[in-house]
């Protein structure tokens, strides 16, 4: 029988044209772009929080909002707004700009900007540094200072158990670990509560997050929000070496990636692709408890990109001649990234403290200390 | 006096009974349409009325009706926005109170076009005591054979299910609703699929305004070419007005929309003009979401036509000089309000009703909030009002849905026409936060 | 106050309410029950205890986080014990241009206490809302059900008698 191919759909992005399937998104059709041609990889829209191996992700975070310029071979016009790129379809004859609207451009650096006014630029500290794509999305897409001159935001610390480590104030509110938890674990017991600027992940009452697969929430989590609590403070991923490993494991594909620091292995990771995502899930198990080389069948050095701080091993000189490369080693070492911002660290910054409180009543509805 | 569909005998006595308003002519719609006309036929006039949509966004209401996605075996559903949370909007909340009925009836003719065998009022949670008005409503009607099985032995069946809702003014976007009404938290959805393909429990949906949905018996009853012929151009038929603020006679109107906006201020039958001693600074239109106007640009357009009530005259002149009939909430401003606070106010309301699902509304709400406090307060800087006009610039348009909007448009509309007045809260802090102090600048120039 | 006694259990005639909720959704969709459920607690215990939002998603057979993650959105629900008459009060524009702003400041003096806080009697707690949709009424505020509108000094004194004895 002969297999009837479905029609490919051809579009125009950033003026290189693609053949993809009916159905793919403007995303994938770039991605698609890029994966034939490594260098086109720029062109590609940054994506916070959508991540395909979640099914209902993205949509929510606007960096990947793009313009189209005609819908359509069939009804060419331009679509009004900006269109997330993530979950807009692909039509016959559609055109779309990305890197090549400044409005676009714009609007991409507006959205840093709004990610990081409540971020509270904890890099020195933070796990993810290295691997973080709030970092990549802001050296690559910001501008360096920041007009906010508030108090940033702050949430009660809360203890979701044993392996995982939940930073409220790095969250930048994507959903994917919540969609992780339904769609990978048996039962999903944290969520997003509250609402607003006040929105959090949070398990409401304190209790554990646990079962077989609650550790992917680490390796989906695109800043440093939920980490790896084997692996708190134990090195800079820049200092550390991946191998490509994998075991006979009852509970997952057992492939994963194994961070050494000398021989020791600091911390098992999924193995993720291009795009930082993960398309085989694993175990707790593998996660946490089996970190000595003897667990594993080694399969050779990770692949990386040669750009990634990773495979410099350390901030490279002759990287840090490229300006976003000396940003991001300012970032990564020991200085928050804004630190040319106009302080105003007088009284006059804070008074907006009684409203804040005030709301915040409102907001947790009424009292909030019950929960403690 | 004026053309009334919708408040003709909202003050019989007892007309919140069935059968006092059964004896005005009540559910003569249902019968008309259920006993002689087929759903095609009930859409075709409500299309021919060209009513349109009561919530805000104005939408024709056939139209709407039309796209309605009608899949084999795939249940659909006509959901009523009964959230009313908009500040400056009441009437869907004084029409349901006081004459539950038309609201019932509405419902019954409206879901028998769209062949729904379950429909849902959403209505805010707050209104709980209407929620039971609405309750005993339907069970008079569904003990006179207007509900339920059979329906005047037609073999049509419907049932209605009053759904409250849990405080959030999200939930009156339509997304959100359904998503509220499937028992999860406000997000609105991402568009497409839009919920005539896509809606409750992924079917296909219709959501309309409580004050869409009691429009339609009289369509029925007088036929869609009657409705049509009344009003001015594409904004036919009447309108509910709520008015507030600072007028002799706060309350909701029905208007005939072309009215002029000079008449229904200023007139005894409507508003009755600014409180004594005391003359109109600025206006709100639709509810807080759309652009506030200063009094020059209130009862003439800049133009220096005579600015009428309707979806078109309100708009002349697009943002720069214009604004909209969106809700029909009409706020009054004298001289002593202060447009600054009044915008700190409403950006405060948008931050706190942020779902919090995209950035640019989650981050940009509390931001402006928080700037717009420090300059009413007394502690704003000049390049504050910049700033301000930028975040609002980049919520506008990148938002899920158009509370991002509704958050921004306030606020660049107020520096738009009373930069004057940010600009003096900033220069003169101390008189500027005297209690009741206002800016009178503009009056002395 | 309410305590949230354990095992939590609703009252037989508030359970057959429940119940009657619940059939009003298709087959499978009974987390469509979800809000109305919670009112009804809430209209039970004064306030919703996490205790209780575990019984509601044992109810509706759907996980508790789902309904922590719902009753934190909503403004409605209390999710921590309040007074026995919990004072809504409006603070959106059109209520402040109808003088809400200054009754309120009176309410909060007569009361001897802020947003979110309770009377040491345990009579009254002051919580603040966005608009009620009352907006030429105002100023407004709502106690359970009841709207209080167009409030001048003197029908606060009366309302805050009235509920006192
Ligand atoms: C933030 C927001 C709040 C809204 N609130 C309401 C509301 O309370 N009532 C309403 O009828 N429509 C409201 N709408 C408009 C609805 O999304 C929808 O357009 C309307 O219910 C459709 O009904 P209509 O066509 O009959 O007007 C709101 C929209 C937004 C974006
Ligand atoms: S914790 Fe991480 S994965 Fe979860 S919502 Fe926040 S940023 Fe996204
Ligand atoms: S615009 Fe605001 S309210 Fe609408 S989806 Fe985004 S965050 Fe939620
Ligand atoms: S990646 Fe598309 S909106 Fe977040
Ligand atoms: S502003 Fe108070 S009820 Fe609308």
């Amino acid at each position: 029988m002969e297999e009837v191919k479905p029609q490919l759909i051809k579009i125009t992005f950033d003026g290189i044209e693609v053949e993809v399937e009916p159905g793919t998104t403007i995303m994938q059709a770039a991605r698609k772009i890029a994966e034939a041609d490594e260098s086109q990889g720029h062109l590609v829209p940054p994506a916070m929080c959508y991540y395909k191996p979640l099914p209902t992700s993205g949509g929510k975070c606007r960096a990947c909002l793009v313009r189209v310029a005609a819908g359509s071979a069939k009804d060419p016009r331009p679509m009004p707004k900006l269109v997330p790129s993530c979950i807009t379809q692909v039509q016959e004859g559609m055109i779309v700009e990305n890197t090549t609207n400044p409005a676009v451009l714009d609007t991409r650096k507006s959205i840093v900007e709004f990610l990081l006014i409540n971020h509270p630029l904890d890099c020195p500290v933070c796990d993810q540094a290295g691997e973080c794509h709030l970092q990549d999305f802001s050296f690559e897409h910001g501008s360096v200072k920041t007009r906010y001159e508030e108090d940033r935001r702050t949430f009660d610390k809360i203890d979701i158990g044993p392996f995982v480590q939940l930073h409220m104030t790095r969250c930048i509110l994507c959903y994917r670990c919540v969609y992780t938890a339904d769609q990978i674990t048996d039962k999903r017991v944290h969520g997003v509560m509250n609402r607003g600027d006040a929105s959090e992940i949070s398990t409401y009452i304190e209790k554990a997050i646990d079962n077989d697969f609650s550790g992917n929430v680490i390796d989906v989590c695109p800043v440093g929000a939920l980490t790896d609590k084997t692996y708190r403070f134990k090195s800079r991923v820049w200092f550390s070496k991946p191998e490509d490993a994998h075991c006979d494991c009852d509970k997952c594909s057992g492939k994963v990636t194994l961070w050494y620091r000398g021989d020791e292995v600091i911390r098992v990771t999924a193995r993720k692709n291009m795009w930082g995502e993960v398309n085989e899930f694993i175990c707790n198990k593998c996660r946490f408890e089996r970190k000595k080389t003897s667990d594993w069948v080694i399969e050779g050095p990770t692949k990386v990109k040669r750009s990634s701080v990773i495979s410099a091993n350390k901030y490279r000189k002759d990287l840090i001649a490229k300006p976003d490369f000396a940003l991001k080693l300012a970032a990564t070492q020991f200085k928050p990234i804004d630190d040319e911002r106009e302080y105003t660290t007088d009284s006059e910054t804070i008074r907006h403290q009684s409203i804040e409180n005030n709301d915040k009543a409102n907001h947790r509805s009424l009292l909030t200390d019950n929960r403690n | 006096m004026a053309r009334k569909i919708l408040t003709e005998h909202i003050n019989v006595p007892g007309i919140e009974t069935f059968e006092v308003y059964r004896k005005q002519g009540g559910y003569a719609a249902v019968e008309k349409a259920i006993k002689t006309m087929s759903s095609e036929e009930v859409v075709e006039e409500a299309k021919k009325s060209g009513i349109r949509g009561r919530g805000g966004a104005g939408f024709p209401m056939g139209m709407k009706w039309g796209f309605l996605a009608k899949p084999e075996g795939v249940p659909r559903y006509l959901v009523c926005n009964a959230d009313e949370s908009e500040p400056g909007t009441f009437k869907d909340h004084h029409l349901m109170k006081s004459i539950p009925h038309l609201l019932i009836e509405g419902m019954i003719v409206s879901s028998y076009a769209l062949g729904a065998n379950k429909s849902f009022i959403y209505v805010r949670g707050e209104l709980m005591y209407v929620i039971r008005i609405l309750e005993k409503a339907i069970e008079e009607a569904k003990a006179n054979g207007f509900l339920g099985k059979n329906i005047l032995g037609s073999g049509y069946d419907l049932e209605l299910v009053v759904q409250p809702g849990g405080g959030a003014y999200i939930c009156g976007e339509e997304t959100a609703l359904l998503e509220s009404l499937e028992g999860k938290r406000g997000n609105p959805r991402n568009k497409p699929p839009f919920p005539a393909v896509k809606g409750l429990y992924q079917s296909p949906t219709v959501v309309n305004n409580v004050e869409s949905i009691a429009n339609m018996p009289w369509v029925i009853n007088n036929g869609g070419d009657a409705y049509a012929a009344i009003g001015i151009g594409r904004s036919t038929g009447t309108k509910l007005i709520s008015a507030s603020g600072h007028i002799q006679k706060p309350g909701v109107y029905e208007i005939e929309l072309g009215l002029s906006v000079d008449e229904f201020l200023n007139s005894d039958e409507y508003c009755g003009g600014i409180r004594k001693g005391h003359y109109l600074k600025a206006l709100v239109a639709g509810g807080s979401s759309v652009p506030i106007l200063p009094a020059h640009l209130i009862t003439k357009t800049a133009a220096g036509e005579d600015r009428l009530m309707s979806y078109e005259s309100l708009s002349d002149g697009g943002f720069a000089t214009g604004t909209m009939l969106g809700s029909g909430g009409f706020i009054v401003f004298d001289e002593t309000a202060c447009i600054v606070r009044n915008t700190w106010n409403f950006s405060r309301f948008y931050h706190h009703e942020s779902c919090g699902q995209c950035s640019p509304c989650r981050e940009g709400t509390g931001w402006m909030e928080k700037v717009l406090h420090r300059i009413e307060h007394g502690h704003g800087s000049l390049h504050d009002i910049d700033l301000l006009v930028d975040v609002a610039k980049k919520i506008e348009g990148n938002t899920i849905c158009p509370l991002g909007d509704a958050a921004a448009w306030p606020i660049a509309s107020a520096i738009r026409h009373f930069r004057e007045e940010f600009e003096w809260h900033i220069n003169s802090p101390k008189e500027a936060t005297q209690p009741g102090a206002v800016f009178m600048g503009a009056v002395l120039a | 106050m309410t305590e949230t006694p354990n095992p939590v259990a609703f009252t037989p005639e508030r359970l057959a309410k429940v119940k009657e909720v619940i059939a009003r959704y298709p087959e499978g969709r009974q987390k469509s029950a979800l809000l109305p459920v919670l009112h009804i607690a809430q209209e039970q215990w004064g306030w919703v205890s996490s205790e209780v939002m575990d019984h509601v998603a044992e109810i509706l057979s759907i996980e508790p986080v789902e309904v922590y993650e719902v009753a934190s959105f909503y403004t409605m629900y209390h999710l921590d014990p309040v007074g026995k008459h919990v004072i809504e009060y409006c603070r959106t524009g059109p209520c402040c241009l109808m003088g809400g702003e200054e009754i309120y400041d009176y309410l909060k003096q007569k009361l001897g206490i802020q947003a979110g806080q309770t009377t040491a009697d345990g009579l009254f707690t002051i919580k603040e809302v966005e608009c009620l949709a009352a907006c030429g009424w105002g100023p407004v505020f709502q106690i359970r059900e009841q709207f209080y509108m167009n409030l001048t000094r003197e029908r606060v004194d009366e309302i805050i008698e009235e509920l006192s004895k």
